[in-house]
């Protein structure tokens, strides 16, 4: 594999210097140049090259590593917290069948745990999956990495997936990092596009880098399962079906896979009764422009009455003014909500990168010139101390209706 | 002409106490001056990154550096809070008599200790009776044999009460004049050594300011700094190298001010344009820029003179204090100036660099008598 | 306690902005920086060592330049650093990274805890760290926020059979994991593998002593062919999967800006997301 520009094409135009996402191009005597030390081998530059005068010549083996046509079927991690299945896994189970359709063939969602009850797994059914591969045993009740990743290595192993989904949660990230290593396939972290080439049948994933600045499509052409993580919200769920019927595939391990060297000693439920950022279709998050820890309980009793969940930018965390958990942005969680409210929040480039997939963004500040404006949908230019009461009032009163 | 000249190991002190005063101390500037509390916080921070080591020499865990080291860091950490600037200054201006007079007991007893930031430091002379005119103390100092009994009190002690080791001068002999006065090293704890209350301030309101009351307080003999007699040539030599010190923290108070009136003037739109574009605000930021740019460059050069240890600097380090707390003072006006109505009011930053700029043109030896020593010393040299 | 911090140069992505007419990534000028999730990484190794003795060694996989990042973890406090740096592992994805980590791990030999950051702000992938603790075959705590304790065990000669990688203690560790609705207590033998969020620690400033230490530092360099990696395993080659395009999301606008008094505007705006909220 390798990149090279075409000297007698290339006009020194520069725009290939501006797309390269690592800074690898720069143009001498009207000649691009490539830093083979930065470069990525993205492509960036070629297809954005109106000269063709960059080439990325493709591997000189491009023969499958595995033998592609034995792995059918796509598979939905079913992640499940003491025998509860998250939300996120009726969202995958919702985009997997999408992708079924344009593949013909069918879903299945991969349960481990303990004692799980049978109306978990038919809701699974009513939301989209063909088959349910169940493993229970004492030792899956919780999550643990190991035999987590043990089991699931064994089942692809046998019943070889074509594509397998998996939540962007903190459970999923860590298991299936572990099982893409140890089968030896691609995994594509944190998608919010996924879609089936209508030519190749490949699972094309399309996720963000650098922040949200740019979106990469990714392949992974040789290797199977095709595996991707995919963000909460970003999905849509089925409409529940409850006609819909099943095929329930029970496997059992012996305690070698069971084993676990780590071993879980406590669970400490902190945001308890609210509900927590990943999973809140609304959220009201509050920025510095609060002043003061007090001053959280305005957001707080709007969060309530909106159902939502309490978010903050780094300034307030920073400040102490309430718990790193509650962090959106860069350096905290990234969140999609429907609604976010941004309260006293500037706007600053690290919050943007957590919030701007919302589907609709309020922003509340005295400061119009505020780059949250940039992005809100609404925008409320003035003193959120008058405004953020006034509009918990109004709502409550709406919402009683 | 960023670096005027430095080394690139004082390049890399000012990029370390920049990135300390940007990161750690601007952020907690507005809360300190509010509470007052002392900025312990800080002060293991810039411990931890050696700066209390930058001019203190390497037998002594130091980094080997100057007078020109400890003016760089002062006036970065000022660029953020002149008042967190002072207590590592005040540090500088307590460990210069032991630097300069201490014996090798007393440099290895106390430096390393310095060096590593454990321990603050402070500098005693003032009284009630006597400011300008140091040599009407009354804190005396009588020997019994192996040690000396302090009674007195000291007043307005940078980091009183917070340092742990104190340069006291004090007088041993009434008789003699300016001839009778002694310097001690003092540590916290020894018996009969007390703090009075905490001052409140104008300005510098994160550092803690406390009267020093020595009441039959024993002082081992061990601990007279130089010999016996010599209180005032301590005194004197150490205020001739750490002006300089001063002075950074005004150049650095003022240059802080600018940045943010830059920045201000650039943001701040009147008649439907940036106020920048005006050139009465173009003219002000021209001359706040030019005349800190002068001061640095004589605080720079009388530091390096000093470190190269040339004497009768007296006259020089006098000078580069009275410019730059002058310049400190009329930039700061002028950048509230630029503020406006926002410039006045303690929601904006700018006010608190004019209420701290005000001390340098008061301590170390007030402006009027720094004009004196400079008009002494001209006339001394025509004498020759 | 020898400990291994692996980190990774990154652009400086809160620097790095969009050109509105070209509607691209403006790479240009923009400063390279040490991986922010590693710095607390690097921090808790800095702070273990001080508690328990021992050694960091901090590993990085780059380009040649990806050097300074080394340095400046010297200067705050590594013992010793390892660039790994070959113009085949040129877009290896987290496969192919994981793996070349594992392996110059396991050149190293001895340790007792691997850190990593939880994730790099420029991929975001957080795969990686998961993704060395499997191919050594070693346990993980991914997403920590607090280590609680280390209990150094009696010295035992057995640890569990398949304990691959030797460790210098027999000692437990015990961790807070971040989940989405608070965090789990976790015990895990060493050695093993973690991967530390934020709230960890607040990482401290280099010293001056620190940073003269790293101007002369000796920064070991090892190719592919040291770590023993075939050629086919990393790179684009060796990584299962390909980027095949890049491109700039459309840029969100903004929308519109409320206009009233106070009333007018709450009015209104409780108007426009009535029908998203019932």
């Amino acid at each position: 594999m390798s990149i090279k520009v075409i000297k007698e094409k290339c006009t020194g135009c520069k725009i290939c210097v501006k797309v390269c996402p690592f800074g690898a191009i720069k143009v001498e005597h009207k000649l691009a140049v490539i830093d083979l030390n930065r470069c990525n081998l993205c492509g960036a530059c070629v297809s954005v090259c109106k000269f063709q005068a960059i080439i990325l010549s493709a591997p000189e083996d491009l023969g499958t590593r595995a033998p592609k046509e034995n792995y059918r079927g796509i598979w939905v991690f079913g992640e499940q917290k003491k025998g509860i299945i998250q939300p996120v896994v009726f969202e995958l189970l919702g985009e997997a069948r999408r992708l079924a359709e344009d593949l013909k063939t069918d879903v299945s969602c991969v349960v481990l745990g303990y004692k799980i009850e049978s109306q978990q797994i038919e809701e699974l059914f009513w939301r989209g999956a063909d088959k349910v591969y169940l493993v229970e045993a004492e030792e899956l009740y919780h999550y643990q990495d190991e035999p987590y990743t043990e089991i699931f290595v064994e089942l692809i192993k046998e019943y070889k997936p074509e594509i397998l989904l998996c939540g962007a949660t903190a459970i999923g990230r860590s298991l299936v990092s572990r099982v893409a290593v140890k089968i030896r396939t691609g995994l594509t972290a944190d998608c919010t596009g996924l879609a089936i080439d209508p030519e190749t049948k490949l699972l094309l994933q399309t996720r963000p880098a650098f922040g949200g600045n740019i979106m990469a499509t990714i392949v992974c052409s040789d290797y199977r399962p095709q595996m991707a993580t995919v963000r909460h919200k970003v999905m849509k769920e089925l409409p529940v079906d409850k006609t819909r019927k099943g095929l329930i595939i029970r496997k059992n391990y012996d305690g070698r896979l069971l084993h676990s060297r780590t071993k879980l000693i406590d669970i400490v439920e902190e945001i308890g009764e609210s509900v927590n950022l990943a999973e809140a279709d609304i959220i009201v998050s509050g920025g510095r422009g609060l002043g003061r820890a007090e001053n959280f309980k305005l957001i707080e009793e709007l969060a309530k009455v909106l159902g939502g969940a309490v978010g903050a930018s780094r300034a307030a965390v920073d400040s102490g003014w309430i718990a790193y958990s509650h962090q959106v942005g860069q350096t905290g969680r990234t969140v999609c909500p429907k609604i976010y409210f941004a309260c006293g929040i500037s706007g600053q480039i690290q919050h943007l990168i957590g919030m701007q997939s919302s589907k609709i963004i309020v922003a509340i500040n005295k400061d119009p010139h505020a780059p949250i404006f940039n992005v809100a949908t609404y925008g409320i230019v003035g003193d959120l101390f008058e405004i953020v009461p006034l509009l918990t009032q109004r709502f409550k009163e709406v919402l009683k209706k | 002409m960023r670096d005027y000249l430095l080394t690139e190991e004082q390049r890399m002190i000012q990029d370390l106490a920049r990135k300390i005063a940007q990161e750690k101390i601007r952020p907690v500037a507005a809360k300190y001056d509010e509470t007052e509390e002392f900025p312990w916080e800080i002060m293991r921070i810039l411990a931890q990154s050696d700066l209390f080591g930058v001019f203190i020499p390497q037998e002594y865990g130091g980094l080997g550096g100057g007078v020109l080291e400890l003016a760089i860091v002062t006036e970065e950490l000022s660029r953020a809070c002149g008042g967190i600037a002072v207590c590592y200054a005040a540090t500088g201006l307590g460990t210069y008599p032991i630097i300069l007079f201490g014996n090798e007991e007393q440099k290895k007893k106390y430096l390393p200790l310095i060096a590593s930031g454990k321990k603050l430091a402070a500098f005693a002379l003032t009284e009630a009776g006597a400011g300008s005119d140091a040599s009407a103390i009354q804190t005396t100092a009588e020997k019994k044999g192996d040690y000396y009994l302090l009674n007195g009190t000291k007043q307005w002690i940078t980091n009183g009460g917070e340092a742990e080791v104190y340069t006291v001068i004090a007088l041993t002999d009434r008789t003699k004049g300016a001839r009778g006065a002694t310097a001690f090293i003092l540590e916290k704890g020894m018996e009969g050594f007390s703090f009075g209350k905490k001052e409140k301030k104008m300005g510098i309101r994160a550092s803690a300011t406390r009267e020093l009351i020595f009441n039959n307080c024993k002082v081992p003999k061990e601990n007279v700094l130089g010999k016996e007699g010599m209180g005032f040539i301590v005194a004197m030599k150490t205020f001739d190298v750490s002006r300089p010190g001063v002075a950074a923290q005004a150049v650095g108070i003022a240059q802080g001010a600018l940045d943010l009136a830059i920045e201000y003037a650039k943001e701040r739109k009147q008649f439907g344009q940036s106020i920048s574009s005006f050139q009465g605000i173009q003219f002000m930021l021209a001359d706040m820029a030019t005349s800190i740019a002068a001061a640095r460059a004589l605080i720079y050069t009388v530091c390096r003179a000093v470190d190269r240890g040339e004497k009768d600097i007296a006259k020089e380090s006098a000078m580069a204090k009275l410019f730059a707390s002058d310049v400190c003072m009329k930039v700061t006006t002028d950048a509230v100036q630029i503020f406006g109505g926002y410039g006045y009011m303690r929601d904006y930053p700018i006010e608190k660099f004019m209420r701290d700029a005000k001390i340098t043109q008061i301590y170390e030896g007030t402006n009027q008598i720094m004009r004196n020593i400079i008009a002494l010393n001209l006339i001394k040299e025509t004498l020759r | 306690m020898e400990i291994i911090v692996c980190i990774k140069q990154v652009p400086d992505t809160t620097e790095v902005r969009i050109d509105p007419q070209t509607n691209t990534l403006q790479r240009e000028g923009v400063a390279s920086i040490i991986n922010p999730f590693d710095m607390y990484a690097l921090e808790e190794g800095i702070r273990l060592k001080e508690k328990y003795g021992g050694k960091v060694t901090v590993i990085t996989m780059g380009p040649p330049q990806a050097e300074e990042a080394l340095r400046e973890a010297i200067s705050l406090g590594s013992d010793e650093a390892i660039l790994i740096t070959d113009r085949a592992l040129a877009g290896s994805d987290t496969w192919a990274t994981s793996l070349t980590l594992a392996k110059a791990i396991e050149k190293i030999g001895r340790f007792d805890l691997i850190i990593c950051g939880k994730q790099a702000i420029d991929g975001d992938t957080a795969q990686v760290g998961p993704g060395i603790s499997a191919h050594l075959n070693i346990p993980q705590v991914t997403y920590v926020k607090k280590i609680e304790e280390i209990r150094i065990l009696e010295h035992q000669s057995t640890g569990a059979p398949e304990h691959r990688a030797p460790s210098t203690h027999s000692a437990i560790v015990r961790v807070q994991r971040m989940m989405e609705e608070g965090y789990v207590v976790m015990e895990v033998p060493l050695p093993c593998l973690i991967t530390v969020v934020k709230e960890i620690n607040e990482p401290r400033l280099p010293s001056l002593k620190g940073k003269l230490r790293a101007r002369n530092a000796l920064i070991t360099k090892w190719g592919i062919q040291d770590l023993g990696i075939d050629k086919q395993d990393v790179g684009l080659e060796g990584s299962p999967t390909r980027v095949v395009r890049v491109f700039s999301p459309p840029p969100r606008k903004g929308g519109q800006i409320l206009q009233g008094n106070v009333q007018e505007m709450v009015e209104k705006l409780v108007e426009l997301l009535k029908s998203e909220i019932l």
